[in-house]
C-alpha cells in the first residue's frame, strides 16, 4: 500500500506534528518501509489465530472501588502554566 | 412520499462508584474544580491505570440484566483526539472488543411489547469539562469528571418515531437505576443520550444518511431534538437536498438542531489496543456470583403483580416505575396484609401526588411504608372511611406521628356502631316527617338529603356503608 503526500499531511494534522516541506520525501520513504513490514505480515496465513492485544500473555488486574487519592491541586497547579479559580487555563477551543 | 424514521441511540451511563474508572480519585460530585482530579487524571508523566473491579461489575450486572452476551475476555483500545479537556491526547475506551455484546431491551407502547436490539455495551472513561466564559478569551478546564466511569450503550437503529425513541431511552433509564449501576440523575449528567437519526422512503430497505445529536440529556428535549431533525431532513430531501452525515446539537431555547462541528475533517479516532491496559477477563465463576446478585426485574416483577397480587397490568407498570417505588409497595404490602388493591391506590394515587407536589423522590417520601401501613389498617378494619383517610395522610405528611394518634386526637373515628346511628337517623326523620313523606310517595332522590343531613350531623364520621343500609330500612317504613 503506497502512502501519498496527502496521506501524509492528514495523518500529521491529526497527529498535531507539524512537517516541513523538506522532510515529506524523507518521511514518506521510511513509512513506505514501515508500511512494507505490515504488507509482510499481513500475507500471514492467520486463521485459526486469536488476535493478540498485548504482547504479555498476562490478564489486567483490578483494583478494589476506593478512594485512595488526597486532594493535591496546589501542588499540580504550581507546574500549570496559567490557572483561575482552581481551573486550568488554557487557549480558547471554541469559535 | 411517504417517509419512514430510523433512529438508534447511543447512551452514556456514569457507573456508580465511589472512585475512578483508572484511578482512586473520587467521583463525587459538586467538589471544588479540579480537587477531584489526581496525577493519573492529568495524565502526568509516568503514570499508569488500573482498572476498577466495580465498574467491571457493573458492566457485567448490565449485561445479565439485558440478556447480552458478557465477554470472557475484552481489550481496551485508545481513541485519539485532541481537546484541552481530554489530557492524555486520547479516550481509554473500548473498540473491537467490547465488554457486553448483545441483548434488547422491550419498549411497551399502547400495549403493543415491541424488542429494541442492543449492539453493544462497553466501558470508556469520561472527560473533562471545558468553561468557556469569563477567563480573558482563554478556556477554563475543570477536570474532576476526567476518568469517570462510563459505560456507553450503543442500540441497533432499531426505533421508528420519537416517541419510540423516548419509551426506549426511559426504559433503559428505570434499568440501570434499577440493579443499581448508574444514579440515573440526568441534571447532573449521568445518563445522557446521543441519537442517530435518519429518513428513508417507506419500502426502502437501505438507509438513509444518518445525522447524530448529541448531548440529549433530558426525555423532553430528546423527543422535540428528534421530531425537530426529523422534520429538518425530509424538508431539506423534499426541497431537493441531501443529507450529510455531521454531528448536532439541540437548542433547547430555540427548539432546533445546528451543526455542531465541520466535517471537512472526518473523525478518524485511529483505535489501537492500549499497551497500559491487560486484557479484561472475566471468569463464569464471577459472572454467576453476579447473576446470584441481580435483583428481581422491572418486568419479572410487573407480571408477578398481576399473577399474584391480581393487579391490573397497568397499575403494575405504574409500581414498577422505579426500583424505589416497587420497593415502597413491596414493604407496603408486607406491612398491610393483602389488599394489594388498596396498597396500589394508595402508593399510585395519594403518595405518588404529594411527592411530586413538593418534588420530592421515593426515598424522600415524608410517609414511610410503616406509616402508610398504620393508615390502610384502620380504612381495612372500618376505623376510618376513604374520606378521612386522605385527612389523616395529609396530617402524617406535614406532621409526622401515626395513624393511630391522629385518629384518637382529632376524634376522626369512624361512626359504625349501629345504635349510634340509628339514633341519627331516627332524630333526622322525625326533624323532617314532609321529606319522610316524599320518600315514601316515590320521591327516592330525597334519600340524597338525608344522607347529607346524617353525615352532618356524624361531623362527617358515619360509616358510609352502614348509614345508607340504615337509612334505607327505617325510610321504607
Amino acid at each position: 500500500m503506497a502512502l501519498t503526500e496527502n496521506d501524509l499531511r492528514r495523518l500529521a494534522r491529526l497527529a498535531r506534528i507539524r512537517i516541513e516541506d523538506d522532510e515529506t520525501g524523507p518521511l514518506l520513504a521510511q513509512m513506505g518501509g514501515i508500511l512494507g513490514l505490515i504488507d509482510q505480515l499481513q500475507a500471514v496465513d492467520t486463521r485459526g489465530v486469536e488476535p493478540l492485544s498485548h504482547a504479555l500473555e498476562l490478564q489486567q488486574r483490578l483494583r478494589q472501588d476506593t478512594v485512595t487519592e488526597i486532594d493535591r491541586r496546589a501542588q499540580f497547579q504550581a507546574v500549570a502554566p496559567q490557572v483561575e479559580a482552581g481551573l486550568y487555563l488554557v487557549p480558547k477551543v471554541i469559535e | 412520499m411517504e417517509w419512514e424514521v430510523v433512529i438508534g441511540l447511543e447512551t452514556h451511563a456514569q457507573l456508580a462508584t465511589h472512585s475512578k474508572i483508572f484511578s482512586g480519585a473520587s467521583t463525587a460530585f459538586g467538589a471544588a474544580p479540579n480537587a477531584q482530579a489526581c496525577a493519573v487524571d492529568l495524565a502526568l508523566p509516568g503514570v499508569l491505570p488500573v482498572l476498577n473491579r466495580a465498574a467491571v461489575e457493573h458492566a457485567i450486572r448490565f449485561g445479565l440484566a439485558v440478556g447480552g452476551e458478557v465477554a470472557a475476555r475484552s481489550v481496551f483500545a485508545r481513541k485519539n483526539y485532541f481537546y484541552p479537556d481530554l489530557p492524555k491526547g486520547y479516550q481509554i475506551s473500548q473498540f473491537e472488543i467490547p465488554v457486553v455484546s448483545g441483548g434488547r431491551i422491550f419498549i411497551e407502547r399502547d400495549g403493543v411489547e415491541t424488542a429494541i436490539r442492543l449492539t453493544r455495551a462497553h466501558l470508556e472513561e469520561d472527560a473533562g469539562k471545558s468553561l468557556h466564559e469569563d477567563f480573558h478569551g482563554l478556556s477554563g478546564i475543570d477536570l474532576n469528571r476526567a476518568g469517570t466511569p462510563l459505560l456507553e450503550i450503543v442500540s441497533e437503529p432499531d426505533m421508528r418515531s420519537a416517541a419510540e425513541a423516548v419509551a426506549y431511552a426511559r426504559i433503559l433509564h428505570r434499568l440501570v437505576t434499577w440493579i443499581g449501576i448508574c444514579d440515573g440523575n440526568m441534571q447532573e449528567g449521568s445518563f445522557r443520550c446521543d441519537a442517530n437519526v435518519s429518513v428513508r422512503p417507506k419500502g426502502q430497505q437501505a438507509f438513509g444518511t444518518r445525522c447524530e445529536i448529541k448531548n440529549l440529556n433530558s426525555f423532553r428535549f430528546m423527543e422535540k431534538a428528534i421530531e425537530y431533525e426529523i422534520q429538518r431532513q425530509i424538508e431539506w430531501i423534499e426541497s431537493g437536498g441531501t443529507v450529510v452525515q455531521e454531528t448536532r446539537l439541540y437548542d433547547p431555547d430555540r427548539d432546533e438542531t445546528r451543526p455542531m462541528r465541520s466535517k471537512e475533517d472526518a473523525q478518524d479516532y485511529r483505535y489501537f489496543p492500549d499497551p497500559d491496559l491487560l486484557p479484561l477477563c472475566i471468569d463464569t465463576p464471577w459472572i454467576d456470583r453476579v447473576r446470584e446478585s441481580l435483583p428481581e426485574l422491572p418486568e419479572a416483577m410487573r407480571g408477578r403483580f398481576v399473577t399474584d397480587f391480581g393487579l391490573s397490568p397497568y397499575d403494575a407498570g405504574v409500581l414498577t416505575a422505579s426500583y424505589d417505588l416497587a420497593q415502597y409497595f413491596l414493604a407496603l404490602m408486607a406491612d398491610v396484609a393483602g389488599e394489594a388493591k388498596l396498597c396500589a391506590n394508595w402508593v399510585s394515587g395519594e403518595l405518588a401526588a404529594a411527592l411530586h407536589r413538593d418534588g420530592l423522590e421515593v426515598r424522600q417520601s415524608r410517609i414511610s411504608p410503616a406509616q402508610l401501613g398504620g393508615l390502610l389498617r384502620r380504612i381495612q378494619d372500618g376505623t376510618v372511611s376513604g374520606k378521612m383517610a386522605k385527612e389523616i395522610f395529609d396530617a402524617l405528611w406535614n406532621d409526622g406521628g401515626d395513624a393511630d394518634t391522629i385518629i384518637a386526637s382529632k376524634g376522626l373515628q369512624q361512626i359504625s356502631d349501629v345504635s349510634a346511628l340509628e339514633k341519627i337517623v331516627e332524630e333526622l326523620m322525625a326533624a323532617h316527617p314532609d321529606q319522610v313523606a316524599e320518600y315514601r310517595s316515590g320521591k327516592e332522590k330525597v334519600f340524597g338529603f338525608f344522607v347529607g343531613r346524617a353525615m352532618k350531623a356524624s361531623g362527617g364520621r358515619a360509616n358510609p356503608a352502614q348509614l345508607n343500609a340504615i337509612l334505607k330500612a327505617r325510610l321504607a317504613g
